[in-house]
C-alpha cells in the first residue's frame, strides 16, 4: 500500500520569487517525516509540491522530479488530478465543506469523482471516520449537522477522514495541528501514529516536540533549502549540521 | 476631566449614536408602509374575483379584470428569467473563477455600463433589433429586454458571492483530487447559493416592475395571449394604460393593478427565499 517519493532538484517559484532552491530527498514507505524550519523557509511550498497544490496559487510554478512509488508526477502524461487522488493533503486550518452534512463530507471526494458506490459507501464514511478516531463522537448526527458544526479538533480529523476516503498511499499534512488546543492536538498526534502504519505520512510542523513525537525521519529546511535530514532522534540530538543545531536549540527561528 | 465625567459622556454618547440608528431603520421603513398603505387604500375596494379571472372590459362596461396582464406578466418574466439568469450566473462564475485577464476587466465593466444603462433605452434597442425585424411585438421581445436587464445584476452578484467563498475550501476539494470544474459547481457555486439566489431575486424583483421596456417589445394585449411571438399583456403596461386614461373606473383598476404587482412581486421572492433556505443545515453558518 504505503509508498516512497523520492525528490530531485525540486525547484519551485511564486512568480519571480524562487521559494525552494534544488530539493533532493527520499521519503521512506510507511513512514512518518516530519518537515521543520522557520517560518518561510518553503516547508509548505514543499509539500504542496508533493501534489501539484502548487501550481492552483495564480503565477506559481514548480520543476523538477518527483516521483510518488513509480510515476514521475511532473512528467508529461501526468495529470494533477489523479496526482491528488493518490497524495491526500489535511490543510492547517481545518476546512470541512460548510453546506455538507458530516456524512457528506467524508463522502465527497468519492462522490464528486463520480466513484460514488451506493451502499458501499455507508461502509467508507463508517471505516474512514474510525480511522480518524471521529466516529464515535459524531455517528448519531452523520446525515443531521454540518461538517462545520463540529469543534475545531474534530473539524479537523473530519477533513483527515474525508482525505482518507479517497484511499489515497500518501498523506500530506500541513501543519494539522497549529490551530488546535493541546487535547485536539494529542489527539491528532496519536492519529498520525496510527495512520502511519498504512500510509506514507509527510507532515509539516511548526512544533519541534510534535515532530519528535509522531515522525520517523525529520527534515530541516531553512530558505528554501534542504539543510539536513535523518532519523528524528539524530537531529534533535546530535545533528550534522551546525545550523540545524542552532535551530533545535532555540538560537534562531 | 474627572472619571464620572467620562463616563456620563460615555454613556450619552452610547444612548445618542443607538438612537440615532434605530431613527435611521424605522426611516428606511416609512416609504415602504407608506406606498403599500396608501395600495391598499385606492386598489384593495376593487379587487374581486373577476380581477384575477377576466380580461379587461370595453369602455363604460362595468366589471371585467387583469388575469391577461397577470399570466402575461408572469410569462414574460419567465421568458426573461430563462434568459437572465444561465447568463448572468454563467458570466459570473467567468469572473469570480477565471476572469483575471483583460477580457475579465472588459466584462466587469461592461455589465457596470449595463446596469446603468436606462431601462428605456433598453426597450428601443430591442425593437429597432428584434421588434423591426420580426415585423411585430412579441413576448419574446419583452423577456429578451428584461432578462438581459437582469444579467449585469446577477452576474456581479454571482461573482461577489463566489469570491467570498474561502479558498481553503476550493483547496480541499482539490486536494481531493476533484477537477476544477467539478469544485466550482459543487463547492463553490453551493456553498454560495444562498447569495446568488438573492442576486436572482433582486434582478428578478427589478424587471418585474418595469415598464418601459416592454412599451416597444411586448406592446401589451387586452386579450389573452400565450404565443411567445405576439404580443402580450404584462401588468405594468396594463397600470400604464389604465392609469394615463381618463376614466374613472380604470384609474381604479390600476391602482388594483399596482397593488397586485407589488404583493405578486413580494410573495415571489419570498416564496424563493423559504424554498431554497429548506435545504440549510444545522450550524452550517
Amino acid at each position: 500500500m504505503a509508498v516512497g517519493i523520492k525528490v530531485q532538484n525540486l525547484k519551485a517559484w511564486f512568480g519571480k520569487t524562487q521559494a525552494l532552491h534544488g530539493i533532493t530527498m527520499d521519503v521512506a514507505p510507511g513512514k512518518a517525516t516530519a518537515i521543520i524550519g522557520p517560518s518561510g523557509c518553503g516547508k509548505s511550498t514543499f509539500v504542496r509540491c508533493l501534489n501539484r497544490m502548487h501550481e492552483t496559487i495564480p503565477d506559481a510554478r514548480a520543476e523538477g522530479n518527483v516521483k510518488i512509488g513509480d510515476t514521475d508526477i511532473y512528467g508529461s502524461g501526468s495529470s494533477a488530478v489523479q496526482v491528488r487522488r493518490r497524495v491526500g493533503m489535511v490543510f492547517q486550518k481545518p476546512n470541512p465543506f460548510p453546506t455538507m452534512t458530516i456524512y457528506d463530507n467524508v463522502a465527497a471526494g468519492l462522490r464528486l469523482n463520480g466513484v460514488s458506490r451506493g451502499r458501499e459507501l455507508d461502509a467508507v464514511v463508517e471505516r474512514c471516520l474510525t480511522s480518524a478516531a471521529l466516529w464515535d463522537e459524531v455517528k448519531d448526527d452523520l446525515k443531521k449537522k454540518s461538517g462545520a458544526s463540529l469543534s475545531g479538533g474534530q473539524q479537523q480529523r473530519l477533513c483527515i477522514a474525508r482525505a482518507l476516503a479517497v484511499e489515497p498511499e500518501v498523506l500530506l499534512m500541513d501543519e494539522p495541528a497549529s490551530a488546535l488546543d493541546p487535547i485536539s492536538t494529542s489527539k491528532i498526534e496519536e492519529l498520525i501514529f496510527s495512520l502511519k502504519q498504512n500510509y506514507t505520512v509527510v507532515i509539516v510542523t511548526h512544533n519541534m516536540q510534535q515532530a519528535a513525537r509522531v515522525a520517523d525521519f525529520t527534515a530541516f529546511f531553512l530558505m528554501g533549502e534542504l539543510i539536513e535530514m535523518d532519523k528524528t532522534e539524530k537531529i534533535f540530538t546530535t545533528p550534522s549540521n551546525k545550523k540545524t543545531e542552532d535551530y533545535i536549540t532555540g538560537r534562531f527561528g | 476631566m474627572n472619571a464620572s465625567y467620562i463616563g456620563i459622556r460615555r454613556y450619552l454618547v452610547n444612548h445618542l449614536a443607538t438612537a440615532l440608528s434605530w431613527l435611521a431603520a424605522a426611516l428606511v421603513l416609512v416609504p415602504l408602509l407608506a406606498i403599500f398603505g396608501y395600495l391598499v387604500y385606492r386598489g384593495f375596494g376593487s379587487l374581486d374575483w373577476a380581477f384575477f379571472t377576466q380580461i379587461p372590459k370595453p369602455v363604460g362596461e362595468s366589471g371585467g379584470g387583469m388575469a391577461n396582464a397577470i399570466v402575461g406578466s408572469a410569462f414574460i418574466l419567465l421568458i426573461a428569467s430563462c434568459i437572465g439568469v444561465p447568463l448572468g450566473v454563467g458570466s459570473g462564475i467567468y469572473l469570480a473563477e477565471y476572469g483575471r485577464g483583460r477580457f475579465g476587466h472588459l466584462v466587469r465593466f461592461t455589465a457596470d455600463v449595463l446596469n446603468g444603462i436606462p431601462s428605456i433605452v433598453m426597450g428601443i434597442a430591442i425593437y429597432a433589433l428584434v421588434v423591426i425585424r420580426q415585423k411585430h411585438f412579441s413576448a419574446f421581445a419583452g423577456g429578451l429586454a428584461l432578462g438581459i436587464m437582469m444579467v449585469p445584476t446577477i452576474a456581479r452578484a454571482t461573482e461577489g458571492m463566489l469570491l467570498m467563498v474561502p479558498q481553503a475550501l476550493r483547496e480541499a476539494a482539490l486536494g481531493l483530487g476533484i477537477p476544477k470544474w467539478r469544485t466550482t459547481i459543487s463547492i463553490a457555486l453551493r456553498t454560495a447559493s444562498a447569495g446568488i439566489i438573492t442576486g436572482i431575486m433582486l434582478a428578478f424583483a427589478r424587471v418585474a416592475g418595469e415598464t418601459a421596456p416592454l412599451l416597444f417589445t411586448a406592446f401589451g394585449n387586452s386579450f389573452w395571449n400565450m404565443d411567445p411571438t405576439q404580443p402580450t399583456a404584462a401588468l405594468p403596461l396594463q397600470i400604464f394604460v389604465f392609469a394615463i386614461s381618463p376614466y374613472e373606473e380604470w384609474h381604479r383598476k390600476a391602482w388594483a393593478g399596482a397593488l397586485v404587482l407589488v404583493v405578486l412581486i413580494v410573495a415571489a421572492v419570498t416564496s424563493v427565499r423559504i424554498v431554497a433556505s429548506r435545504g440549510v443545515l444545522k450550524g452550517s453558518h
